[in-house]
Formats: C-alpha cells, sequence, structure tokens
C-alpha cells in the first residue's frame, strides 16, 4: 500500500521554451480534497492535468521528473493511458455534456470501456447521478438532451460521467468558476460528501471556496509550489510572505 | 440582384423546356437524329456517375478528412496537405477530363466507361469533400474530444462516438454538393465516358453511356437537324436544372434538420 494517493517528485514541465512547473514535490493522501490555488498562469492547471496525462494531448510539452499515483510512476512506457484515465477522473471549468441524452451522457464512460449489459449500466447511471445529487431533477427525463439542463445541472451531470467510471481520484478545474452561486454551492456540498469515497484535487480561484472545502492547500506561484500544508494552517498562519500576500489580496 | 440573375436564367430555361417535358422525354430513347423521344439514357447515365463517383469519391475523402483533421498533428505536413487539397480543387475541370482519358481510358485501358468517369469526376470532387469532412470536424468543439479522453476513450472512439455524429451534417452537405456538381460538369466526361448518341441502357460499368450536360451540347449543337432538337435541349437543361436544384434543396433542409437534432452548446 503507497503511503500517498498522489505524489510527485521533482517535476518539471516545459510548453516548448516555456518552463511552467518547477521542482514540483507534491503529495496527497487517500480520501483527502487538495486545492491547487494561486494567480493565473502559475501552473496549477498544469499540474493538475500531469496526473491523468491530459498534456499528452498538447504539443510540444516535455517533462522530467516523476508522478506517481498509488505508487506507480504513471508516465512509465507501460502504462496504459486510458486505464491511467478510467481511474483519475477530471471535470473541467466548462461543463462539456456530449450531444447526448442525459442517460447516454452519464453511459458514456461505461460504454467506451467495454460495459455491455444494459441493465448494469442502467443501474450504474442512477448511481452516479444520485451520487452527483442530480438524480431527483432529472430521473424523468433520463431521455432528454443534456443541453436541456442548466449550466449547474450540467456540470453536476459531468461530475456524474466522471463518476461512472468508478474512479479513485477526481481531479476538478474550477469546476464551480462557469456557475452561478447556488449551482457553485450545491457543487461544493458534493465535493463534501465525495471525499468519503474519494481522492479530490480542486482548482480554485476562489480563495473562501478553497477555506470551504479543502483539507491541504497548495499555493502556486509562476509555477513553484511555494508552500503546501492544512488548509486551517494556509490561510490562518502561512510560512511564506508571498503566500501571505496572496491570500491577503495583495496580488491576484 | 443575384438573385434577379438566377431566375431569369431558371424562368428562361423554364419557358422554353416546360413544353418538351413529358413522361415520354424522361423515359425514352431518343429517336428520329434526337428530333423526338426522350433522354432517358441521359438521365440514367448521369445517375449512375453520381453513383459511381461518389461510391468513389465519399469514402476516401471522408477518411482523409478525418486523418488530416484528427490525427496529424499541426505541423508542415498538415499544412502541405492542406494546400494541396485547394490546388487540386482549383484544377479547371478540362484538364480533369484530359488527365481522365489518358490514365483510365488509355493507360488502364478502361476504356470510355462508367468506370473511368466516375473515377475522373470522383478525383474531381475529392477535394471538396475532404475540405467540407475537415471543416465539419474543426468545428466540433476541443472540449468534447478533452471530455471525452478523460474518461478513458481511445482517439478513435472519440471520433466515432463524439466527433462524427456532431460533424456528420455538415459532411453530408458537403457530399451533396458534390453529387450537383457531378451531375453538371461536362468536361470530364467528354473524353472519358460520355457517349453522343447511345439509345441503350448500360448493364456494366466498362459501357459508354449518354450523360445530361453532354446531351445538351449535343442537341444545341449537332445531331441531323439542330433547330429541331432545339425545344429537346431546353427540356434537358429544366431536367439537369432541376435535378442540380433539388440536390441543393436537400442539402439545406437535411443542414437545417441536423442543426436542431445536434444542438451545439
Amino acid at each position: 500500500m503507497a503511503e500517498y494517493k498522489v505524489e510527485t517528485k521533482n517535476l518539471n514541465l516545459f510548453y516548448g521554451e516555456f518552463q511552467a512547473l518547477n521542482n514540483i514535490n507534491f503529495i496527497a493522501k487517500e480520501n483527502t480534497v487538495s486545492a491547487f490555488i494561486g494567480p493565473s498562469g502559475c501552473g496549477k492547471s498544469t499540474l493538475l492535468r500531469v496526473f491523468n496525462r491530459m498534456n499528452d494531448l498538447i504539443d510540444n510539452v516535455k517533462m522530467d521528473g516523476k508522478a506517481f499515483i498509488d505508487g506507480k510512476n504513471i508516465y512509465k512506457k507501460n502504462v496504459v493511458v486510458d486505464e491511467l484515465r478510467k481511474n483519475v477522473g477530471m471535470v473541467f471549468q466548462k461543463p462539456n455534456p456530449f450531444p447526448k441524452s442525459i442517460f447516454e451522457n452519464v453511459a458514456y464512460g461505461l460504454r467506451v470501456n467495454g460495459v455491455h449489459d444494459n441493465k448494469y449500466i442502467t443501474h450504474v447511471v442512477e448511481s452516479s447521478l444520485k451520487k452527483a445529487a442530480l438524480w431527483d431533477e432529472v430521473k424523468d427525463k433520463l431521455k432528454k438532451s443534456a443541453f436541456e439542463l442548466s449550466g449547474g445541472q450540467q456540470q453536476r451531470l459531468c461530475i456524474a460521467r466522471t463518476l461512472a467510471v468508478e474512479p479513485s481520484i477526481v481531479l476538478m478545474d474550477e469546476p464551480a468558476s462557469a456557475l452561478d452561486p447556488m449551482s457553485t454551492a450545491k457543487i461544493e456540498d458534493l465535493i463534501y460528501e465525495l471525499k468519503k469515497n474519494y481522492t479530490i484535487i480542486i482548482v480554485t480561484h476562489n480563495m473562501q471556496q478553497a477555506g470551504r472545502v479543502s483539507d491541504y492547500t497548495a499555493f502556486f506561484y509562476l509555477g513553484e509550489l511555494v508552500e503546501y500544508d492544512e488548509t486551517k494552517t494556509i490561510f490562518t498562519n502561512p510560512k511564506d510572505v508571498k503566500t501571505q500576500n496572496y491570500i491577503t489580496g495583495r496580488f491576484g | 440582384m443575384v438573385v434577379a440573375i438566377l431566375f431569369i436564367i431558371l424562368g428562361f430555361i423554364v419557358i422554353r423546356g416546360f413544353s418538351v417535358i413529358s413522361w415520354k422525354f424522361l423515359t425514352t430513347m431518343p429517336e428520329d437524329g434526337m428530333t423526338k423521344g426522350g433522354i432517358l439514357p441521359a438521365i440514367v447515365g448521369t445517375l449512375s456517375l453520381v453513383a459511381g463517383s461518389m461510391i468513389f469519391a465519399f469514402p476516401i475523402g471522408v477518411l482523409s478528412g478525418i486523418y488530416i483533421n484528427e490525427y496529424l498533428t499541426d505541423s508542415w505536413l498538415k499544412r502541405f496537405m492542406r494546400n494541396m487539397t485547394n490546388n487540386l480543387a482549383g484544377v479547371p475541370s478540362i484538364v480533369f477530363g484530359l488527365f481522365g482519358m489518358t490514365l483510365f481510358v488509355n493507360t488502364l485501358k478502361f476504356g470510355d466507361s462508367i468506370l473511368a468517369g466516375s473515377l475522373t469526376l470522383g478525383l474531381m470532387v475529392l477535394p471538396v469533400i475532404i475540405r467540407t469532412t475537415e471543416e465539419a470536424l474543426k468545428s466540433v468543439d476541443d472540449s468534447l474530444r478533452h471530455g471525452s479522453y478523460a474518461l478513458g476513450a481511445t482517439k478513435l472512439q472519440t471520433i466515432r462516438r463524439v466527433v462524427l455524429p456532431i460533424a456528420y451534417p455538415n459532411i453530408i452537405t458537403g457530399v451533396i454538393l458534390s453529387i450537383s456538381r457531378v451531375s453538371g460538369e461536362t468536361a470530364p466526361i467528354l473524353f472519358t465516358v460520355a457517349a453522343y448518341f447511345l439509345p441503350k441502357l448500360p448493364t456494366s460499368i466498362f459501357d459508354q453511356v449518354m450523360a445530361l450536360p453532354y446531351h445538351l451540347y449535343v442537341l444545341t449543337t449537332s445531331g441531323l437537324n439542330p433547330e429541331a432538337s432545339r425545344p429537346m435541349a431546353y427540356g434537358t437543361a429544366l431536367v439537369l436544372i432541376a435535378i442540380v436544384l433539388f440536390v441543393n434543396l436537400l442539402a439545406n433542409g437535411l443542414r437545417r434538420y441536423f442543426g436542431k437534432k445536434v444542438k451545439m452548446n
């Protein structure tokens, strides 16, 4: 049993000549919520994408150092990326449901991973929508297009879709930034619930949100992991002056 | 102004050709030195060329478009292929005709045939299909692809299950517009398949056929009595325009229907 659920060691990442991540050493324990905070463009989302290898889709990316999930190096040659992404799910900033029905959106992950048993699929769709706190709102219109849902509902649909393939880690890239306050509150409650069964890493620009939902907070600045500690400590007693300045709004 | 010109041309053809249109016109062979009878072999010929060219151009064109847009990373190769496709699209149709004659009719010894004609016409519209496929795929937002990959789907699965269904209506539109081009082009079929006078229906792909655009030319300028054939020429023009217009209307209708079905966010 690995000591940490997620870990990086001396991770550097370059977009062409530009160094986006500088010597990142990060750990996350199982069933915790870690928040990445920091000003725009300082590497938070880039690091998030390291964990499900979505940076592979971008041209001209070079990386050295190591990244581990459950103690295993996920960038080794023999790693099957599709399997990795089943285990490490991702929710994007702007809800991106497929132009399919609500049911088929949630079922999609199951189908592409080889599940054909329709009874099982129906069962998983229902339980995933329940886990995402969306079931009651959509149970009578599963065949309707996902686009008929509101923004907040669509995002919860994307969360349900992610949960359906039974990941152990869920990455969230500013999941509520495109949503209204009511939906944001619902999503935050959801994250708090999900923590019991999943390890969550969330990128957020909203410091209050980080304070509300996370156990640990990592502050990033210009590609470096400046400070990483329990959320309580970061927000009440940060050790680095840069952290202090960011928290108090001296720069954003 | 453009609409006015369109209506003038249409009106012209309709008025002069309408009298000739009849069931007999559409379903019988030309008779009497082409001053009487019908244009059935030309209609059948054109339809078989449409089918033949699409059988060739559709799979190759769509697959090429998918390959260029989804599999080639942004590199000189992608730009090169796009340039080449555009250049091919700009080649005059008579050059295609000459090329087709040299390659298919003579070198490959297909002779003047539906096969040679279909391949030549197919080549002519291939860049159009490639381009519309590419555009259709490009219009699918990347966020949807990423959402699919993040769930563990492969590239092929993502293309098949997410990207293509969205792009499909626009691809089909491109195909349908290619059909209307193939129906109306004369030059590529001149030396590869078109028959001056062949009052029987084709039985194999190695047969020659008559075709509507060429038949129009023939009726207007040659035959035993061009003046007497003139009304039939107008009738032929009317049939040809009707096919092209119908196909374009179909394209628009399909585009609107699918646009409602697949609402993009």
